[in-house]
């Protein structure tokens, strides 16, 4: 966003297969994202030249392919991609032409701190706040680079001076198509905004953007969290369609789409995820309704901050999710949510492809999804229940309503009444929510959010029709006039941009992106005499995440059943613990105990153990620290400093 | 009276003596009988044997089939021997199945061990060819001897040869054999014909050599030839922004130069 | 006249009536079994188009088109749960007709291998004076094919044919040799010091099931001259299963006739042989009335 003003690859997963060279950025593709990895190594295979250079913290299977595989210390991504750009100035082998027209030069606020509780000794000693540019000229950004030279960069890293000259060659190369792939090692960073924003710098000093084969793309971990979360706009601080909460146009504009009285969308974000737990913990959010989220086994630093919150006594606590989840262990009310097919509905992933799916089967029993479950529960609230007077003078119409006939029964959400599903062929399916509610609510919904991008402030998001999407295999936005685009910001590709503009970053005014140097800074908590290893933690390709899911599929659970802590064995030798022996993982803030893995797929280097976080007998995140990046608000959880010992 | 008595309890005594001996005889028998049940690896049994328990049932030691194999491949399983006594079965390395086409050892049999439902011998399963060693296996070096391909008498069906671009050399192909357990009967002429010390490809029981789908799996590609169509198709034509003289295809090709 | 000592047995039968027909119906029976065998080698030993029986005795096929079948092999089949199919079914109800006709347990003396070795041992038990050994009860055999049905049921197996010595000899014969040599040694060892008549007395099931396909065969032997039994006792040393024998040699005065009706004679004719007096005679069940001489005492007799 602060680099184009536009969220979203401008790439798509075309990019697999026209590029020459891929680097991975804290992306373990084999496992993560094993269809992409398997286009991804059959352009390796079968393409002259292709290169793939991996570069992680520990090593994982993506190093079986890679021609340059580098294993770095924590933290370290931020000069390596500092060095890069330092490279490609140093030899001269910048864009001149493409910075000139399209690049603003620009540096952010730094000590910016770690988003932990602000009497945290590290939240007091910082110096700096939030995310301001300001903006420099090219000899600046030259300077600024200039720490990072392959000598220091290798030092700080630890990754061999030949291996950091090999990327930074594959970048510098005008002839390379290059495409860098990252996921939660850049994003669960706490200077994660930073370091996205590095590797940006890198494809912007070279032109290597917007066209096929050159891509900065963030595949982001969930790839539906594109179209699910961020799209949409379920954030504390987003609107649909990249608005934001704090802009009053941007609220003013959703307020009119949602037919409500101005000024009915507060200009405060709310809670951010971290925050909610603390709030929770502290008795300052008393009210948390979590819908098909396991945030008790997901967020961090369960036993000072998740806990406490959940089961403070002055909370009520509502759980919608179709499992027993250790979150809905932990709530007060439980409601069975029907599981995606059983209802019909929409995703969008990483490339800007949006799908739709109809109802498959059925919910059990008496589950209802999580769309109807919201719905339903705004015929409980009278606006004069929950409206101050003087916002409901603002628009009469209003009085005595309840939030389900302002928000849908009103005209608008509820235009297409009750039909019979049905696909070419003639099959029938079912609506649920429709049969409840009396009309085609999703259709409704759906036509009313897409007025935010054909209608709305910020250009480029346009969606297509609701039927078009039952009838194609998902459709890459910005559909306009029926056409899909795959690369953004590049004329005839981009139908914003205009013949002759070349590329424009239509997302900022000036139509040119930011190049945001940041600095190396340390992360919140590195290990030290007492807590001497680093912890990284993530997934394993059986598993999805909290596992609630993939461990009750009986095949997955045979393939994986329970967490493990992956390990070098010199450092499983030096505590007395053999493989397969069940050892203790401690931080200062909790501990669990599992078996030791010296064999397995991951690879940690001597100074670093892995632990998975998909078992919910084993909640790696009591262990974890809940430090954030201060700008996404998101989680590190790649790095603390832990210590492990026999159980 | 007192006799009477006494000669009964004898008898009884005497029965329950009998009784139990042959019991435990029984016993005995039952638990050597099912050790013996499990066929070693090697032993493959002749055509239309069903499974091994049923064969078990049925087959009466007559050496009928032995007999009227026309090529002296089925034996008689002797004592010490880890098949089932007086058994016949045979050693694909040793002499594997010729394949006859009346099927001669099927007709021998009188009890029907030999399921007489067998009329093709194309449709036997004496057990399936799996390439066992794929470091050994001269094909998968890179270089051609497909030796078992050739002398499968099922040719281009039970065994094929799948073609892949050698990565070693940079300009050959590798012709990598693949058995099709739809077709291929566990003859054993493969095993036999392999040119290397211990064949790579041998004739495993068909419960060893195969893996099983969850049953709810349904494979897409498979789905969509049965249909004779996509069965999620883009109903509707997809358009794309694109400059001058590209186009996009489906069908995983993507994005093209417009040779128009 | 005082009874013989065992290793006098078939001496004065020699005397009486020289050697051929004191030794005919053993000669004629040893020359049946290897008979058999020897139908059997004929393939193997001679080439292809010299085959006369292939298979064995638990299932065979002469000149190609006579199918004969053992019925108690089929029978533990059908138990073990398989389906009887018409081609063994055929050969076992030949066979089972030739036994109703000749006698159920001619299988055992005129065919049966296992036979020549149990001979051999009773016989050299004979010579050589030796006594002793367990003694249990002939219905044991009984026991044990009840038993073989049984654990073919539980199973779903022909059990029995794993262990059975009567097929592991005659397929060895045929089929080659391995260990098999062990089992003969074994069941000679038994029969020799173990157990008299052991085996075949006592234990095999096989006979067993042929006795019973004998209870109603036609072909017997009758003590038919047992007027002029001087009770000399070969008869009753010399038969492997002399139980038989009392019935019919004396049971004049309970009113038996003369036929040897027990299910468990093998029609051997040993008793035909080594008898000076020519007691007995091969006739048929249906002959059994009381002895002229007999029946006039009866009449007498108030």
């Amino acid at each position: 966003m602060r680099a184009f003003g536009a969220d979203e690859p401008m790439g798509c997963y075309d990019d697999l297969e026209h590029a020459d060279a891929f680097v991975l950025w804290g992306a373990n593709m084999a496992e993560m994202h094993p269809i992409l990895w398997s286009r991804l190594s059959d352009t390796r295979l079968t393409k002259e030249g292709s290169e793939v250079h991996v570069l992680s913290t520990f090593k994982h299977r993506c190093f079986d392919l890679a021609d340059n595989g580098m294993v770095f210390t924590p933290q370290t991504d931020l000069a390596i991609a500092n060095y890069i750009a330092h490279y490609i100035i140093e030899t001269r082998s910048y864009n001149k032409d493409f910075i000139g027209d399209n690049v603003n030069f620009t540096k952010t606020v730094t000590d910016i701190g770690y988003g932990l509780r602000p009497e945290h000794p590290l939240e007091k000693a910082k110096t700096g706040k939030g995310g301001k540019l300001t903006k420099i000229n090219f000899e600046e950004y030259k300077k600024s680079v200039a720490k990072y030279d392959l000598e220091y960069t290798s030092k700080l890293s630890g990754v061999p001076k030949e291996n950091l000259l090999k990327l930074a060659k594959i970048y510098a190369d005008p002839n390379k198509k290059v495409t860098s792939f990252w996921t939660m090692g850049f994003n669960q960073h706490t200077r994660g905004v930073w370091v996205n924003g590095l590797v940006y710098n890198i494809h912007l000093l070279m032109g290597k953007i917007s066209e096929p084969g050159n891509s900065p793309f963030s595949l982001t971990g969930q790839p539906s969290a594109c179209g699910t979360a961020r799209e949409v706009g379920t954030f504390a601080h987003r609107l649909p369609a990249d608005l934001v909460v704090k802009v009053k146009s941007h609220r003013d504009f959703a307020e009119k789409v949602w037919k409500l009285p101005e000024g009915t969308i507060p200009p405060k974000p709310g809670y951010h995820a971290v925050l909610q737990n603390r709030m929770l913990k502290d008795g300052k959010l008393n009210a948390y309704w979590v819908m098909c989220n396991n945030n008790v086994q997901a967020a961090p630093n369960f036993n000072e901050e998740t806990y406490p919150g959940y089961r403070n006594p002055e909370n009520f606590i509502v759980v919608s999710d179709p499992y027993p989840t250790v979150t809905a262990i932990a709530g007060d009310l439980i409601l069975p949510t029907a599981m995606w097919t059983e209802k019909e509905g929409a995703y969008g992933n990483a490339e800007r492809r949006t799908q739709f799916w109809r109802q498959q089967v059925k919910a059990p029993g008496e589950a209802k999804s999580d769309l109807w479950q919201l719905v339903e529960f705004s015929k409980r609230f009278k606006v004069e229940e929950v409206w101050p007077a003087d916002l409901i003078a603002k628009q009469p119409g209003v009085k005595g309503k309840t939030l389900y006939e302002v928000l849908f029964k009103n005209g608008q959400v509820d235009k297409y009444p009750k039909q019979q599903v049905t696909d070419s062929r003639g099959n029938k399916y079912d609506n649920d929510e429709m049969d409840d509610f009396g009309f085609y609510l999703q259709k409704g919904l759906f036509e009313e959010y897409r007025r935010f991008g054909t209608e709305g402030p910020k250009k480029g998001h346009d969606l297509g029709e609701f039927d078009a999407y039952h009838k194609a295999r998902g459709m890459r936005w910005p559909v306009v006039k029926g056409k899909e685009t795959l690369w953004r910001y590049r004329e005839g590709y981009d139908p914003f941009v205009k013949k002759g503009e070349g590329v424009k970053f239509y997302g900022k005014k000036d139509g040119k992106a930011n190049i945001i140097f940041a600095p190396y800074e340390p992360p919140a908590e590195s290990p030290d005499k007492e807590y001497d290893l680093w912890l990284s933690t993530g997934r394993v390709l059986e598993h999805w995440h909290s596992g609630s899911m993939t461990r009750r599929v009986p095949e997955l659970y045979r393939a994986f059943p329970d967490a493990v802590m992956f390990m070098h064995p010199n450092d499983a030798k030096k505590r007395g613990l053999r493989r397969g022996m069940t050892a203790k993982v401690a931080s200062r803030r909790g501990d669990i105990s599992l078996k030791v893995e010296t064999r397995g797929r991951n690879r940690p280097p001597e100074g670093l153990v892995f632990v998975p976080w998909f078992d919910a007998g084993r909640l790696i995140n009591k262990v974890t620290l809940d430090a954030t990046d201060p700008l996404s608000k998101e989680t590190d959880y790649k790095k603390c400093a832990v210590k492990v010992e026999k159980a | 009276m007192f006799d009477h008595l006494l000669s009964r309890r004898r008898f009884i005594v005497e029965t329950a003596r009998t009784a139990s001996g042959v019991a435990l005889l029984g016993i005995g028998l039952g638990l050597y009988t099912k050790e013996s049940k499990s066929l070693p690896v090697y032993a493959l049994r002749p055509p239309g044997v069903k499974s091994e328990d049923d064969f078990l049932s049925a087959c009466i030691r007559c050496g009928l089939c032995v007999r009227d194999c026309p090529y002296d491949i089925l034996k008689l399983s002797k004592l010490a021997e880890p098949v089932a006594l007086g058994t016949p079965y045979f050693e694909a390395r040793k002499v594997p199945c010729e394949m006859c086409e009346d099927i001669p050892c099927v007709k021998a049999c009188p009890t029907g061990a030999l399921d007489k439902g067998l009329t093709n011998i194309d449709d036997a399963r004496m057990g399936l060819a799996v390439i066992v060693d794929q470091e050994t296996c001269l094909n998968y070096l890179g270089l051609r001897c497909d030796v078992c391909h050739r002398v499968c008498p099922l040719l281009n069906e039970a065994i094929t040869l799948e073609p892949r671009h050698n990565q070693r050399s940079g300009k050959h192909t590798l012709f990598i054999p693949v058995v099709h357990s739809d077709k291929c009967t566990g003859c054993g002429k493969c095993e036999r014909a392999c040119v290397l010390e211990e064949a790579a490809i041998k004739v495993l029981p068909l419960d060893l050599a195969k893996g099983e789908l969850g049953h709810h799996y349904r494979l897409g590609w498979e789905e969509k030839e049965k249909a004779g169509e996509s069965l999620v198709t883009p109903d509707r034509e997809h358009k794309y922004n694109l400059p001058e003289g590209l186009k996009y295809e489906h069908d995983g090709k993507g994005l093209l130069k417009d040779t128009r | 006249m005082l009874a013989n000592l065992p290793e006098k047995v078939g001496k004065e039968a020699v005397l009486a009536k020289g050697w051929w027909l004191a030794n005919k119906w053993l000669l004629l029976r040893r020359t049946s079994q290897l008979l058999v065998i020897a139908l059997f080698l004929s393939g193997p030993l001679l080439g292809e188009g010299y085959w006369i029986a292939k298979g064995n005795l638990t299932s065979s096929l002469t000149f190609d088109i006579l199918p004969l079948t053992d019925p108690y092999v089929l029978l533990q089949s059908f138990f073990a749960g398989h389906e009887i199919i018409s081609q063994a079914l055929i050969g076992a109800a030949i066979v089972t007709v030739f036994y109703f006709l000749v006698g159920g347990r001619v299988f055992c003396s005129w065919v049966c291998p296992v036979n020549i070795v149990t001979d051999t041992a009773d016989g050299l038990r004979r010579k050589f004076n030796i006594k002793g050994g367990a003694r249990f009860s002939r219905n044991v055999r009984y026991w044990i094919l009840v038993m073989t049905l049984i654990v073919a049921v539980i199973s779903g197996s022909i059990a029995w044919e794993f262990i059975n010595p009567v097929s592991i000899l005659h397929r060895s014969i045929i089929f080659g040799f391995a260990y098999a040599g062990f089992v003969i040694l074994a069941i000679f060892i038994f029969d020799l010091l173990l157990s008299r008549q052991g085996w075949c007395g006592h234990l095999c099931p096989v006979g067993a099931f042929y006795s019973l396909l004998g209870r109603i065969s036609i072909i017997r032997v009758s003590a038919a001259n047992r007027d002029n039994c001087d009770d000399c006792m070969d008869c009753f040393l010399v038969c492997p299963e002399k139980q038989v024998i009392k019935p019919a040699l004396k049971g004049a005065e309970q009113g038996t006739g003369p036929v040897i009706m027990d299910k468990n004679c093998t029609n051997c004719g040993r008793c035909i042989d080594v008898c000076a007096k020519n007691v007995f005679n091969f006739s048929n069940r249906f002959n059994n009335g009381m002895l002229m001489n007999e029946s006039k005492k009866e009449e007498v007799a108030p």
